[in-house]
């Protein structure tokens, strides 16, 4: 176990912009970190860095208190998850489990212990003997992590490891995956560009735009007070309405503004609501309703309970701690 | 076949059996030819059916062979064959698993211009080199040897190119995997890259065995002394009766003992052949 310091990490795969840029994130032992983005801006390179599967161009990345720069990702003491899982195709299961400790040089019985832990652990017993491609996804993803926790090493490191499963086994596996790392108290890095994966695992979340971290936060803070309208349209779903301050000029304590935020959720229905919506169109979510309308022009969306009465025109309201405003320009908070 | 129609059926069925009666048609005719008398063949009209000589025929060239076309007996010839056949076979994969995997997987100066290298003597098959080639050989004592017999067909760009494509469909992770699990280079390559490429190694050990057992033009050029002759290149020689009308019951026969090891290695490794030419999964 060992904390993972990242100071000012910059990647350039030589063709034009960087990939990554100026990352400072400061991990503690035994924390939770998950990286969260859109596709494309970065995570994966970031956590292959931290790997060393991918050369560093700029910065420096600590793991404990060396600094890993230049070690082989074998000597950097981390274990990594594959989203394809990487199992090796001709190997048992418990081969699998057993490869990177034998290549270590650990004692055969040291190794057995190792395994049969994890198989418990991970109720991956019964198929020790399986080939992988003898196994379900979700038994695959249980070999891959397995493969990780027999090492005991100091960070796990978890590239989307779940988006190859379907919806419900994600949310299971999801669990799980938070529960083993409660148990084992090894520092992680997870990798996902799903929000509601990243809000329910992290301790902390950083979320990156385009090679640079946007906020850093733990999920309630990042939910609660997002630093930029980025942040804000990326967490939480249905996303947070976005709206240009000038389309409403009525709403009290936004003159200054360039662009005020409200999630959905906090949108309630009221006779003399500042906001008037033109409903456009309902989805049906079961408990609740999804309603997106307009107003004054720019489009807005709100949650209702599905017996709340529908109209095409309503009055939302809102509390107005619940109000996010932003910056026109550069579309930072303003509070 | 989606389509289920019993006039299709048929017509398919028909054309396979045509198919192989084209192919076993010579086979079984040389078959029937190595069962006759010396005589039968002269007679104008080729027996369709084996004759009583079977045993006769078979036992005299496995036992002393032909000396009037001066071969050595049928043992012999075979087991140069089988030598040579088979150091082809072991030599082309070694040495082509072994580039492969440098060309895939290393960054070394000049990485491009060896692939292109490599690429470049695919133009150039034995027989266009064989002039210069015999000269080195020659000169450098090779002639009636196993290694003048094998060591100049060895290098195979193809092979190379099979390993290099095969190499390519393993995926990133799983190298990268490997890395992070403390495999070295080479560890990587014994316990993860050879098993994985295990049946495309099995079939072309059967395209090359066979390859190097049907070689015929180069080890008639470089065995002068008959303890170094190959089965094929004998054959011809049998044939070649120099006073008076080839013993083709005889060569018939030969020409049968020849078959036999590369039918073995095909049925032998039939399973994993099939399986290194159609399976795609890594
Ligand atoms: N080997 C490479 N060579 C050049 N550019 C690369 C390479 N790998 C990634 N990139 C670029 O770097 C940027 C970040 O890629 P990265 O794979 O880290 O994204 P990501 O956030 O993991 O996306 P996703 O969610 O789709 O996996 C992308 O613009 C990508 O095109
Ligand atoms: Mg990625």
């Amino acid at each position: 176990m060992a904390s993972i310091t990242l100071s000012n990490l910059g990647k350039n795969y030589g063709g034009g912009g960087n990939a990554v840029t100026g990352v400072n994130i400061d991990i503690q032992d035994g924390e939770f970190i998950v990286l969260v983005g859109p596709s494309g801006c970065g995570k994966s390179t970031l956590l292959r860095m931290v790997a060393g599967l991918e050369s560093i161009s700029e910065g420096e990345v600590r793991i404990g208190d060396r600094v890993v720069n230049q070690i082989e990702p074998a000597d950097r003491d981390i274990a990594m998850v594959f989203q394809n899982y990487a199992l090796y195709p001709h190997m048992s299961v418990r081969q699998n489990l057993a490869y990177g400790l034998k290549n270590r040089g650990t004692p055969k019985a040291e190794i057995e212990r190792r395994v049969n832990e994890a198989a418990e652990i991970l109720q991956i017993g019964a198929f020790l003997d399986r080939k992988p491609r003898a196994l379900s996804g979700g038994q695959r993803q249980r070999v891959a992590m397995g493969r990780a926790i027999v090492r005991e090493p100091a960070a796990f490191l978890f590239d989307e490891p779940l988006s190859n499963l379907d919806a419900k086994l994600r949310v299971t596996m999801r669990l799980e995956i938070k529960q083993l790392q409660r148990r084992l108290k090894t520092t992680s890095i997870y990798v996902t560009h799903d929000q509601l994966e990243a809000m329910t695992l992290a301790d902390r979340l950083v979320v990156l735009n385009g090679g640079r971290i946007e906020q850093i936060g733990t999920p309630l803070d990042v939910y609660r007070r997002p630093a930029s309208t980025f942040v804000a349209g990326f967490i939480g779903s249905p996303a947070m309405n976005l709206i240009d301050a000038r389309a409403v000029p009525h709403l009290p304590g936004t003159a200054h503004a360039g662009t005020v935020g409200i999630r959905p959720e906090d949108l309630t229905v009221a006779p003399d609501g500042p906001i008037e919506m033109q409903v456009m169109a309902v989805e049906e979510l079961g408990a609740q309703r999804l309603i997106h309308g307009l107003t004054g022009g720019e489009k807005i969306t709100t949650t209702l309970p599905s017996d709340a009465p529908l109209t095409d025109r309503m009055r939302l309201s809102f509390r107005r701690e619940q109000l996010h405003l932003f910056q026109r320009e550069t579309g930072r908070r303003l509070d | 076949m989606i389509e289920n129609r019993p006039f299709l059926h048929l017509m398919a069925h028909v054309i396979l059996i045509a198919g192989v009666c084209i192919v076993a048609l010579p086979v079984w005719v040389a078959f029937v030819a190595s069962t006759h008398g010396p005589t039968d063949f002269m007679r104008g009209t080729i027996p369709m059916w084996p004759g009583p000589h079977f045993v006769q025929n078979y036992s005299r060239m496995l036992d002393r062979g032909l000396a009037t076309s001066g071969t050595p007996a049928v043992g012999t010839m075979m087991l140069n064959s089988l030598i040579m056949a088979l150091c082809i076979a072991v030599g082309k994969i070694v040495i082509s698993v072994l580039s492969a995997f440098a060309i895939v997987y290393f960054r070394f100066p000049f990485r491009g211009l060896a692939f292109w290298c490599i690429f470049i003597t695919l133009m150039l098959p034995v027989e266009v080199r064989i002039v210069p080639t015999f000269q080195v050989v020659a000169d450098l004592g090779m002639l009636n040897s196993y290694a003048g017999l094998t060591i100049p067909l060895i290098a195979s760009a193809t092979a190379t190119f099979l390993f290099r494509q095969v190499f390519l469909t393993i995926p990133d992770e799983l190298t990268e995997a490997a890395r992070i699990d403390g495999a070295g280079p080479m560890k990587f390559f014994r316990d993860i890259l050879l098993p994985l490429s295990r049946t495309n190694i099995a079939a072309l050990f059967v395209i090359l065995f066979i390859y190097g057992w049907n070689q015929y033009l180069w080890p008639l050029l470089i065995t002068t002394s008959a303890d170094y002759y190959t089965i094929v290149a004998g054959i011809r020689r049998m044939a070649d009766a120099v006073d008076g009308l080839p013993q083709w019951h005889l060569v018939m026969a030969t020409a049968m003992l020849a078959m036999i090891p590369p039918v073995v290695v095909v049925i032998g490794m039939q399973r994993l052949f099939v399986k290194g030419l159609v399976e795609t999964e890594k």
